[in-house]
């Protein structure tokens, strides 16, 4: 066989340079729900079969079952083959973005950072995956020499004396702390008194929402002019009554307090306690800690400043570290070393109990010692400069955008993040924050603006923590400066998108109404065929 | 350690050339510049004291790896350990699915960037509502603890009544967290069990409910394995004083069991450990929540619910939050509890786990767990001084083994499997006394006939 000569052109075509704006389309795949996909017979797995000795042995385990607590029909879920299961799954999963994917700089107060692969890998071991909790310690040595470490490390970095890493993640930490202050009052016999907890507006919502499950009246202090939580406020509202200060510094504007050690000192003088929601502590590492500043307890979101995966929305992680004073408090067990082995310390009278099943999200643990481990006291210095030159980067060139803002403390530098403020935009052009959010994932990205109640009118929340280049921040500033200028241009653009999305513009009505909402696929075909 | 300045892979920035350009564009002449507001009497003016890193990727897979080999997994010893945490097979695909980037990376964005995440937990929604024959059903909260935590506290609410019954069958670390987590609005008070069959004392029930209870409160299986055959009239006796009767379920068991909605359960919780999701030493867990679709309940729940609606574009899915002015996300301490970032890809993993069961597995699955369980307490009884507890009650996966007539504790009993490869049972010597020497076993699909008979002689050597 004789093959033709190749042509010759003499020179590579030149490919032309990119466009300013990547030209994204997100996946589309049009995928219908999962129950559509059902094909009567397939299986996507196989359980394994027991022997046929167990089952003659067994005879009808159904004998002894009354008839109320035996199933009749099997559950109506989908029925398909294993390859059909992982296409969908595979295909919904790219209609998702990820930090993996995207330059996360907008998901403000949520440390979008990489979370390095060796950790994910180093986690699946079966040495850690397939360990019960409940195996004697001298089989799971290692995971807890893991867990202590890690104790070790988040006390030198916070400065308190002891933690726990039982938490599920930073709200679940929160709760846990008011839990020990709770304690800790009712063991002085002041837990009837003090039934009041002070918060600020701009403290995550679970800051005053976990404490009113506790059992406490909530005040909020508002933003001084400054932006920072009221001190006025606080003298008014800090009394015999307190049972605390639960606060965060830098708030999610980005502004440290700079009088957080009056704050403190003010609730100590009346006997509360102070805790310190450690959320924005990317900025901070090896910087301040919670211990020169006061307080009495703290905690840390493992899945925000520690790097591990946010999943989606967990499983998460927190941790909350303690003074010694607050040590009796914390949840069962503890995890102690006795100089030759690593064992758990459940004969604690004062504690507050469990917070949660066994010890904690494992997996998370040691995803965040491993990332210490990579980086040591130089690398967490390091991860918190460049965090907030990120930021004030970032700062920089978002209030070089027309209509854009950043309220409170004009000039000034801002820690890890900024709440901006698109309110001289939304009034120039009728475009909300909101709908810029949803314009910025046709480029492949996106934003949030900012829990609720908007203080800041029209808010949009950036934290560009360490995990971005120059490059990135620029690219992102050019989606948000493009679409700002739609705005002006050609606003209908921007109020009819997402354009190159998934999905488009959704129908929030139904969401409301008890007769059209439905939160699942069955009720979802019940109401229709009754309204039909 | 070397001088030359570290570049860390982590950090883009940390190129010293860029971090100087970057300093220069935002007019600043060290990074000092943005800490300038925190006072000096704060800072820290010293070096954290922490280990010496492990710069490159080798020597951390080294050092940690080195750390967890001193760790025996379930993997190279047989265990029987359950109490609420077991050990299933875990399908290679829920595996696939939950280490893919864009779902392990991402957080909370909206349905238009993340339309894949709402469509997934809506999909588990809808698939956990079948298992348990429901309409609503949560993004999941933390644990099976937490889901009890905030059922009994739903049920609180919806009566305007402060007292919840338990069993006293109910494992003690859930009391600790249930009791600590309703305690300023919600009294715990436990209803006492037969101890000859495990199930609840009714005439107790009978006596202790009145106008205050909110809620009863049943796990079907129970901590100690055995299924609350009386359940039915529970709910009755529990709807008869207008109580909600909230029921705690593992869903693995719902191909073969009844789902509490069909004998009068109000609110169904628990945790979906088993669907799919690996032991991690305790790390595994997720809760769930699902009751009937009325407002009233709806109205209730602290969660994120994902609903489907239309969008602009016909044949369209879209996905969204059912009434988010519920939640403490929309109006902070006023709304339900607390919502927060839980567990949703361990939900995701539930749901691919449930698609690849499909109905005719988790029936399969339930009835093959059930004959390995009933083979073993048969096998067990034959041994001499060994009984299994409350014989003629059924039992789902674990089971309650009594050593009294033997000359063993249970602690010198799992010693002596520990030294032959075999974790036992969990001694329950110290929750529950009246057992006497007793221990919770656990039996799954993923144990065979010959590592239940490797199990039954070691014990019998043991008891000797």
């Amino acid at each position: 066989m004789t093959h033709p000569k190749p042509k010759k052109l003499g020179a590579p075509k030149a490919v032309a340079p990119k466009p300013a704006l990547r030209r994204f389309h997100q996946a589309r795949w049009d995928e219908p729900v999962i129950f559509e996909l059902t094909s009567e017979g397939q299986r996507g797995v196989l359980p394994p079969e027991p022997e046929a000795a167990v089952v003659q042995a067994a005879g009808d385990v159904f004998d002894n079952l009354p008839a109320s607590l035996k199933r009749k029909t099997a559950p109506a879920l989908p029925e398909m083959s294993q390859v059909h299961v992982l296409r969908h799954y595979m295909r919904l999963s790219q209609e998702n973005l990820g930090v993996d994917l995207n330059i996360d700089v907008g998901q403000g107060t949520c440390t979008m950072k990489y979370s390095p692969k060796v950790n994910d890998q180093l986690a699946r071991s079966h040495k850690l995956s397939e360990l019960h909790p409940l195996q004697p310690v001298s089989t799971v040595q290692g995971i807890l020499e893991v867990m202590f470490r890690l104790e070790e490390m988040l006390k030198e970095i916070s400065g308190m004396d002891r933690v726990t890493l039982q938490p599920g993640a930073g709200s679940a930490a929160i709760y846990a702390n008011i839990a020990m202050i709770r304690a800790f009052h009712e063991s002085r016999g002041e837990g009837q008194k003090r039934d009041e907890v002070i918060t600020s507006s701009f403290s995550h919502p679970s800051n005053a929402a976990a404490a009113k499950v506790a059992g406490y009246k909530i005040i909020t202090l508002p933003p001084d002019a400054d932006g920072y939580p009221d001190f006025e406020a606080l003298k008014t509202a800090v009394s015999e009554r307190t049972a605390a200060l639960l606060i965060t510094n830098p708030e999610d504007t980005g502004i440290f307090n700079p009088r957080i050690v009056e704050f403190v000192d003010l609730v100590h003088r009346a006997g509360g306690l102070c805790s310190y929601d450690q959320a924005n502590a990317n900025g901070l590492l090896g910087i301040t800690r919670a211990r020169e500043a006061g307080f009495d307890v703290c905690h840390f979101n493992l899945h925000k400043t520690f790097s591990t995966p946010h999943g989606c929305g967990g499983p998460a992680s927190g941790a909350c570290c303690v003074k010694k004073e607050m040590a009796p408090f914390l949840p069962i067990p503890t995890i102690e070393f006795d100089g030759t082995s690593y064992y758990l310390d459940f004969n604690r009278p004062q504690s507050v109990g469990k917070i949660r099943p066994w010890y904690g999200v494992t997996g998370n643990m040691l995803k965040a010692y491993a990332w210490i481990m990579s980086l040591g006291a130089d690398g967490l210095r390091e991860v918190a400069e460049i965090a907030v030159l990120n930021n004030n980067y970032l700062l920089n060139k978002v209030l070089e955008i027309r209509g854009a803002s950043a309220p409170y403390a004009k000039g000034k530098r801002r820690i890890e993040q900024v709440r901006y403020s698109w309110e001289g935009l939304t009034n120039d052009t009728g475009v909300h924050s909101e709908e810029i959010g949803f314009r910025a994932a046709d480029f492949g990205t996106h934003y949030w603006t900012s829990h609720h109640p908007f203080v800041v009118p029209e808010p949009m929340t950036l934290e560009p923590t360490e995990s971005y280049s120059r490059e990135d921040l620029d690219e992102y500033i050019t989606i948000l400066k493009h679409i700002a200028n739609e705005a002006y241009t050609s606003p209908e653009v921007v109020h009819t998108a997402p354009h190159n999305s998934t999905v488009h513009k959704i129908d929030q009505e139904s969401f409301d109404d008890p007769d059209a909402w439905a939160v699942t696929w069955r009720a979802y075909k019940r109401k229709l065929k009754k309204y039909r | 350690m070397s001088l030359k300045k570290i570049v860390y892979p982590y950090i883009p920035n940390s190129v010293p050339a860029t971090k100087e350009a970057m300093l220069k564009a935002v007019n600043a002449k060290s990074v000092e510049e943005f800490f300038a507001d925190i006072p000096d009497s704060i800072r820290l003016k010293r070096k954290l004291k922490l280990p010496e890193p492990l710069f490159s990727e080798a020597a951390l897979v080294r050092h940690v790896e080195g750390l967890l080999s001193k760790n025996k997994s379930t993997r190279e010893r047989l265990s029987f350990l359950g109490a609420g945490c077991a050990q299933h097979h875990i399908p290679a695909v829920c595996d696939e699915v939950n280490s893919r980037s864009e779902f392990l990376t991402a957080y909370a964005g909206e349905p238009y960037e993340d339309h894949g995440r709402f469509q997934a937990l809506f999909e588990y929604e809808s698939m956990m509502a079948e298992l348990l024959n429901m309409d609503v059903v949560n993004v999941p909260v933390y644990d099976g603890f937490q889901a009890t935590g905030t059922a009994l506290r739903m049920a609180g609410r919806i009566t305007g009544r402060n007292v919840a019954l338990l069993p006293a069958t109910v494992m003690p670390d859930k009391l600790s967290m249930v009791r600590g987590y309703i305690k300023p609005d919600m009294e715990v008070e436990l209803v006492p069990f037969d101890p000859s069959t495990g199930l609840m004392d009714l005439n107790a029930l009978r006596k202790r409910i009145n106008a205050q209870t909110a809620a009863v409160f049943i796990e079907n299986p129970s901590y100690l394995g055995f299924l609350e055959t009386q359940a039915e009239e529970i709910a009755r006796i529990a709807h008869e004083n207008s109580a909600m009767f909230v029921v705690g379920v593992d869903p693995i068991s719902l191909g073969v069991i009844n789902p509490p909605a069909d004998y009068g359960g109000d609110i169904v919780c628990g945790d979906i450990q088993s669907l799919g999701i690996h032991m991690n030493y305790g790390g595994g867990h997720a809760g769930f929540i699902a009751s009937r679709d009325e407002e009233k309940f709806v109205m209730e729940f602290p969660s994120r619910l994902f609903g489907v609606a239309t969008t602009g574009v016909e044949g369209e899915y879209g996905f969204g939050d059912v009434a988010y002015e519920r939640t403490s996300f929309a109006v902070r301490e006023e709304g339900k509890e607390w919502v927060g970032t839980a567990a949703a890809l361990w939900g995701i993993t539930a749901g691919v786990y449930m698609a690849l069961m499909g109905p005719q597995g988790m029936v399969e699955l339930g009835q093959g767990i059930m004959q390995r369980v009933r083979y073993a307490i048969r096998k067990l009884n034959q041994v001499s001084g060994v009984k299994t507890h409350f014989p003629n009650t059924p039992h789902f996966k674990e089971f309650v083994v009594n050593f009294d007539k033997t000359s063993k504790t249970v602690g010198q009993i799992n010693q002596a499997l520990h030294e032959k490869g075999i974790f036992g049972g969990k001694d329950l010597t110290a929750e529950f006394p009246s057992l006497g020497q007793s221990a919770l076993y656990c039996v799954t699909e993923v144990h065979t006939q010959a590592d239940i008979d490797v199990l039954v002689n070691a014990i019998q050597e043991a008891v000797k």
